[in-house]
């Protein structure tokens, strides 16, 4: 069957059945966590719901509900009308409902067609299924921009190619339904871009696409409706076309909320960090940052700006003591050691830096390790925290999460949680909180709001700029370009592991900054 | 998956898995047509019915306690030192060094001395996989398993051509003097009367010299050093910068390194201070056993100290407790061998069978539990 076939039929029980699932009176709790209540939502047709909330509002439940992976305490589910039981994936799939993860279940060293057929195999050889699926994925490349090379191994596609394989096992196995849990968290603008051009050609279709995530501008660029969710509550469902960033804002956080950041003009004191020539090689000996020179002074943020993975990472790498480079860094008149044992993340923590690193969940936490083990971690040397030259202060260590996280708004606070436990946005608090409370000489920061939620991300603005007022000096990478428009007292633009040129914020807009991040104009 | 209650993810679990096994390996016994009824009694007469069997027990927990603390060690620094048999055997080698050196005063002095002797080999033979992992990447799992046949040869080669005294048949060395003698529990004073002997009529039965006469065991001071490390090892891990950093470094390499903790320094120091603990096991076995060092000294112990260490959840307490259930099963199944015609392979099949279901299969109870626990809670 081709893909003009299934959109066919869809397009023909549209007209008999207006929603493609209802769901009434849905909840569920774990232990005494309501994640879900009574959650009532019909999406219709061939449309584009996005589903939007703060981590932690019951989003993720809710889908996971639908898909067969909980099984809800109450309520009812309806697929094209019909009541349906889902007790397993298996039974999503055949019930037509497709998902596809935040994090990809795809086979590494299996190639797209090989992963495209695993567990939808029509018999115990593969020769048949393979030449079938090779033929249906040519229709659906051709038809939705979804062009991946069949036999091109998984590991050695980039995360947006990834994505549409985990599309295209969906749509192979006939899916109507596509729910896609935070699609964008990983991709680049283009690739988001692009992966918005596929999802409205499958709604042109006839599929119905269910859309979670938290970013406003996604929802407002992409669905036809939109509900809000809120401490496992349904808030709000809403035309898209008839709302606005601002009162989705507010119906997620309950209570208005500061989009743009408000900030004073800044008093920028002496040189604190002084690069030049800052150069780093991967551990294949290709050179990632090819010699870049900036000046940081007291009291001021450098906004970073570029797309992910041109020398920016390496750059953070480098000032923090986790890759070795080569060229001259100065900290307060003082020449950091670049390269050998002397360069590492505890001898700059010594010397003033902070570093909040761009991957949190692999760099700046350990999630097994329990909030109070995190706040400690790379800090456990801190005098505060020992009781004597052998033993460690554990309870003063755990104190002092505890008063952090008040000061942080760490929720829920309490110390001894691990770290993988909390949302997105309060994980984030928790590192923040342990590199900014000790008003570093010098910030490091990359992705400050990478996977946090709205209320998170202006509390976090908030005490970036309460830093910089206070003399820190800042160094924020970001991808996120608005991001970096809105807090950066200077803008460089990196790409290709080297400067652009400069810009102050007022002075340009996101047209030129795009420009210069994809290599064109002059510095 | 819900998570279970404390007390049932530590108790009840381990409590179940271990149920299972028994049931299994009744079975196993049925199906060679021996009475499980009869097995278990001989089994638990034999490590737990008197002091003596006691006595034999808690001697083979001792070396267990050792060599599970030793994996546990490593384990937290996220590496798998399957080499504790190797290092164990090298621990032996040490001890035989230090006790044959010199005449040696008292036994306090001599088990201080070869305590440091034992560790020190231990760590030797440790340090040297651990530094190929660190610097060249070569796997420990590898190079540890490598190691324990090379400790196995080097052994056989000293004690046939260097330690054995002339004139001496067997690959051993010579015996230890008296005076390096390790108080065993019969010989402690608190703890004598559990070990008198009594004759057939009930009265206490007298040597020539009309004084009580007692029941010879292994399990001896080194049972006290064994429990002394697992409270050493608990507070390392848990309450020193040193073990904070370890087991940093042994859930995330990457968050390590961005913290500034040199996973050159942890992987050294971690697999050395494993290696030590798998050495001290000699104090045990050589020192307070055999009294002299022979061929294969360390006897599997080094192995079953990964069964014991899955099993004790990677804490001291737990290791403790899974070395007397080993301790009880070696010795149980011995009795089983001495007195009834059930062959003492059967121990091995026991064993085997006890981790695989408290290791291996545990998350499968842990699972059924959770859909308990969470239907219980539901309603």
């Amino acid at each position: 069957m081709s893909a003009a076939d299934l959109g066919g039929r869809q397009a023909t029980a549209a007209l008999a059945l207006p929603y493609a699932i209802e769901l009434k009176g849905i909840s569920k709790a774990f232990g005494s966590v309501q994640a879900n209540k009574d959650i009532n939502i019909a999406i219709p047709r061939g449309t584009i719901h996005g589903i939007i909330g703060e981590n932690g509002a019951g989003k993720s439940t809710l889908m996971s509900i639908l898909y067969g992976f909980y099984r809800a305490d109450s309520g009812q589910i309806l697929v094209n009308g019909a009541p349906v039981t889902i007790p397993d994936s298996q039974s999503a799939i055949r019930a037509g409902i497709g998902m596809v993860f935040q994090h990809f279940k795809l086979v590494q060293n299996f190639s797209v067609l090989e992963n495209v057929i695993l567990g939808a195999e029509d018999g115990p050889m593969l020769n048949s299924s393979l030449a079938k699926a090779r033929k249906i994925l040519g229709d659906l490349s051709r038809e939705y921009e979804l062009d991946v090379d069949p036999d091109a191994l998984i590991e050695d596609l980039s995360v947006g190619h990834q994505q549409r394989v985990e599309i295209l096992k969906a749509l192979y196995r006939q899916a109507e339904i596509l729910i896609l849990d935070e699609p964008t968290g990983v991709l680049t603008p283009d690739e988001a871009d692009h992966l918005f051009r596929i999802l409205r050609g499958l709604r042109d279709q006839g599929k119905t696409i269910v859309l979670i995530t938290h970013k406003l501008r996604e929802i407002m660029e992409t669905t036809d409706n939109v509900s809000v969710m809120r401490r496992g509550t349904m808030v709000a469902t809403v035309k898209t076309a008839e709302t606005s960033p601002e009162s989705l804002a507010e119906l997620m956080v309950g209570r208005k909320v500061l989009l743009e950041v408000e900030k004073k003009p800044s008093k920028v004191g002496e040189i604190v960090l002084s690069v030049k020539n800052l150069a780093v090689k991967d551990e294949h000996g290709v050179t990632r940052l090819k010699g870049v020179s900036f000046d940081i002074r007291a009291g001021e943020i450098l906004g970073i700006a570029g797309v992910a993975g041109n020398g920016q990472s390496e750059l953070l790498d480098a000032l923090g003591g986790i890759a070795a480079a080569s060229g001259v860094v100065v900290l307060n008149g003082a020449k950091l050691p670049l390269t050998g044992p002397r360069a590492n993340g505890k001898a700059r923590r010594d010397a003033g830096i902070a570093h909040v690193p761009e991957d949190r969940q692999s760099l700046g936490l350990i999630m097994d390790f329990a909030a109070w083990e995190n706040v400690g971690f790379g800090y456990h040397d801190d005098p505060r925290y020992q009781k004597n030259a052998w033993l460690m202060d554990n309870e003063a260590l755990r104190a002092d999460t505890a008063s952090k996280m008040a000061t942080y708004d760490v929720r829920p606070p309490i110390p001894t949680l691990p770290a993988k436990s909390f949302s997105g946005g309060n994980q984030q608090k928790i590192v923040v909180a342990r590199e900014m409370d000790r008003n570093p000489e010098l910030l490091l920061i990359g992705q400050p709001t990478r996977g946090v939620d709205i209320g998170a991300i202006e509390f976090i603005h908030k005490q970036i700029i309460a830093l910089r007022d206070a003399g820190s000096a800042v160094l924020l990478v970001s991808v996120e370009l608005d991001e970096i428009m809105s807090l950066s007292d200077r803008v460089l633009v990196m790409f290709d592991g080297q400067i652009m040129g400069e810009r102050v914020p007022a002075q340009t807009d996101e047209r030129e900054l795009g420009m210069m991040m994809a290599g064109m104009g002059a510095k | 998956m819900t998570k279970l209650p404390t007390w049932a993810d530590v108790g009840l679990v381990p409590l179940i898995s271990l149920t299972l096994a028994a049931l299994v390996s009744a079975g196993v016994l049925l199906a060679i047509g021996q009475s499980p009824m009869q097995a278990l009694t001989v089994m638990v007469n034999g490590a737990l019915g008197s002091s003596y069997a006691w006595g034999y027990t808690l001697y083979y927990a001792t070396s267990f306690i050792f060599t599970g603390l030793a994996v546990t060690v490593a384990f937290h620094a996220g590496l798998f030192n399957i080499g504790g048999e190797g290092q164990a055997q090298l621990g032996g080698l040490g001890v035989a060094l230090v006790c044959l050196a010199l005449p040696w005063p008292h036994w306090t002095i001599a088990l201080l001395a070869a305590m440091f002797g034992a560790a020190l080999f231990g760590a030797a033979w440790a340090a040297i996989p651990a530094y190929l992992q660190a610097k060249r990447g070569s796997h420990i799992v590898i190079t540890t398993i490598m190691f324990n046949y090379i400790a196995a040869a080097l052994l056989i080669y000293l004690l046939v051509n260097v330690l054995r005294p002339d004139g001496q048949m067997d690959p051993a060395s010579a015996n230890f003097p008296a005076s390096a003698h390790l108080p065993q529990f019969q010989e402690i004073p608190i703890l004598q009367g559990l070990f008198q002997r009594f004759g057939a009529d009930g009265l206490p039965r007298l040597n020539a010299q009309g004084m009580p006469m007692y029941q010879q065991v292994p399990a001896n001071v080194t049972f006290l050093i064994a429990i002394l490390a697992c409270v050493l090892v608990w507070v390392m891990l848990w309450h020193t910068r040193l073990g904070f950093a370890i087991r940093a470094f042994g859930k995330s390499e990457k968050a390590a390194v961005y913290a500034g903790i040199s996973p050159l320094r942890i992987i050294m120091i971690a697999m050395l201070i494993s290696g030590a603990l798998a050495g001290l096991m000699a104090i045990n076995n050589v020192m307070g056993q055999s009294e002299r060092l022979v061929q294969n000294s360390a006897s599997g112990a080094g192995f079953i100290g990964i069964a014991v260490a899955l099993m004790g959840r990677n804490h001291p307490l737990g290791i403790f407790l899974a070395a007397v259930l080993f301790g009880f099963l070696f010795q149980g199944g011995a009795a089983l061998g001495l007195e009834t015609d059930i062959p003492i392979e059967l121990r091995t099949v026991v064993q085997g069978l006890v981790i695989l279901f408290t290791g291996a299969l545990d998350q499968m109870v842990r699972m059924l539990l959770g859909a308990f626990f969470a239907k219980k809670g539901a309603t």
